[in-house]
């Protein structure tokens, strides 16, 4: 019995390669579909991971900044930024001193002598401040709260930076960003879903042209594994030849567009990252194309397969 | 209806008498809707779906319209049948040469069928059918598409599987090979069988 198995899932392996060989016009038409239908899937995945990498990278420069009153105490501040660390939406908490903050401001305006001028170490009107990092932009009215209890309100001699048009601009950019986010996903499930039926016709097609063979198969005797063994082999070459050229294609694609644009962005894509994020994950995308093309021709051909595999027609 | 081990029977009827159906329920394509069908001993009542497969492996069939597989060779067709009950390899390579040569298509290994006339094709086909040994033979109008000579080839190799022991089931239209045969001849009209003779001839339509 084992031996009779393992003739069996040798023939079947066999005949699967002889078969891609034999209808190679028809492999062709099956493999140019795949690779076309896999190649825009994989580009929209870099497109969208690179425009997520974009808004990360917008979205880390968001922070609020509480301005001290020169009269605070080393003690409140210390109890204040002990507290801030506390809140969990709060990343980090950094203190900038009086003398911290005209430096920023001298090497700021170094080019600048009034506005250099206008200040002076001993005459400095700049105010300590505490910059919040969030751990979520979305939340930062959570920090705000927090500074709006009386307690601190009675520390900060101006309105945090989370205030008035600053408010207004960061809320519409998280909004922005968040309405891009979702969208990019949706976009992605949408191009999969849409890939895999394009992907599943195709094969279906192919094996709807061959389906006297199965039916003939049948009609001899022939178990389902036998006959059908041959077509799901047949077909997971199929998505492993598609994944391959789709992957030389969109590594091409991103390398030419990163060399010969010159170019950093198009829009928000930014190609040098882009063609980056593919070139160090290029073992990863590799494998994961070819099983996914494996996988997706394997179960096509079993589906397809099925309605001609019926042992009697009642 | 009775067919003895080692028969050759010859099944007439016109068109749509019920002929293909009768083979149909034979290789289990079709069920019957009454009456019972018992072939060598298998209640086909309590036949399961996973054994179909394993009767018509059993049973050898030939069909008008051939039913090759015509992106495989000659040699891979009739091994076809081999391969699909496990045989090991090196049997199927010492048999299907000897039954090629039985069906007169040494020589015809790497042809593939549809570089093959019409009744090369069925010769192919017998042999596929043959190569198994099975107790039963049916053919379902083997001569249908060939032109008299070759409808003769057909009916000499059908005639020899027979001498070598095979229960043979034939249907067909062609008078002159019913009354040269002098076999059993079963006709059949709307789904009856209308006469059963021992010696029969067939006037056709």
């Amino acid at each position: 019995m084992q031996d009779h198995k393992y003739i069996t899932l040798e023939r079947i392996i066999k005949n699967g390669f002889v078969n891609f060989g034999r209808n190679i016009w028809l492999a062709i038409a099956a493999i140019a579909m795949m690779a076309i239908t896999l190649t825009i899937l994989l580009f929209a995945i870099v497109a969208n991971n690179t425009f997520s990498h974009s808004i990360a990278d917008l979205t880390s420069h968001i922070d609020v900044v509480e301005y001290l009153k020169d009269s605070v105490t080393p003690a409140q501040l210390d109890k204040q930024l002990k507290q801030l660390k506390q809140l969990p939406n709060v990343k980090s908490a950094a203190y900038t001193s009086k003398a911290d903050a005209l430096k920023i401001y001298e090497q700021q305006n170094a080019n600048n002598s009034t506005l250099l001028a206008a200040i002076s170490e001993t005459d400095n009107p700049l105010p300590a401040s505490i910059t919040i990092k969030p751990v979520d932009p979305d939340k930062l009215q959570d920090i705000q709260s927090f500074f709006d209890e009386p307690a601190q309100k009675a520390l900060q001699s101006d309105p945090t930076s989370y205030s008035g048009d600053r408010k207004a601009a960061i809320d519409k950019i998280t909004a922005a960003t968040h309405f891009f986010e979702q969208a990019g996903a949706i976009g992605i499930i949408i191009f999969i879903v849409i890939s895999m039926l394009i992907i599943f016709n195709t094969i279906r097609m192919a094996i709807f042209n061959r389906r006297d063979e199965l039916v003939i198969m049948r009609l001899l005797g022939a178990s389902t594994a036998y006959i059908r063994g041959p077509f799901v082999v047949e077909t997971m070459l199929y998505g492993a030849v598609a994944a391959g050229i789709s992957l030389i294609v969109c590594w091409s694609l991103f390398r030419l567009a990163s060399s010969t644009l010159n170019a950093s962005t198009l829009g928000l894509l930014d190609i040098h990252y882009s063609s980056q994020f593919f070139s160090d994950h290029l073992f990863t995308i590799l494998t994961v194309q070819i099983l996914v093309g494996i996988l997706i021709g394997a179960a096509s051909s079993s589906i397809a397969t099925r309605r001609y595999l019926k042992l009697n027609r009642q | 209806m009775h067919v003895e081990p080692k028969e050759f029977v010859i099944i007439v009827g016109q068109s749509g008498a019920g002929k293909s159906t009768l083979f149909k329920l034979l290789t289990r394509e079709e069920k019957p809707t009454s009456g019972k069908i018992i072939v060598g001993g298998i209640d086909y009542e309590h036949l399961k779906d996973k054994d179909i497969p394993l009767l018509r492996r059993k049973i050898g069939v030939v069909f008008q319209d051939f039913k090759l597989l015509n992106n495989k060779t000659v040699y891979e067709n009739v091994a076809f049948a081999l391969e699909i009950a496990g045989i090991a390899t090196a049997e199927i390579r010492h048999t299907v040469p000897k039954v090629l040569d039985v069906v007169g298509l040494k020589g015809k290994e790497n042809a593939y069928p549809l570089e093959l006339s019409g009744g090369e094709r069925q010769r192919v086909a017998i042999a596929r059918a043959i190569i198994r040994q099975p107790k039963i033979l049916i053919a379902d109008e083997p001569t249908g598409n060939l032109d008299p000579k070759h409808a003769w080839d057909v009916i000499k190799v059908l005639e020899k599987v027979n001498r070598f022991g095979t229960t043979v089931l034939l249907t067909t239209h062609n008078q002159e090979i019913v009354n040269a045969l002098k076999r059993r001849v079963v006709t059949i009209k709307d789904g009856h069988i209308v006469s059963d003779r021992a010696v029969g001839s067939y006037k056709g339509n």
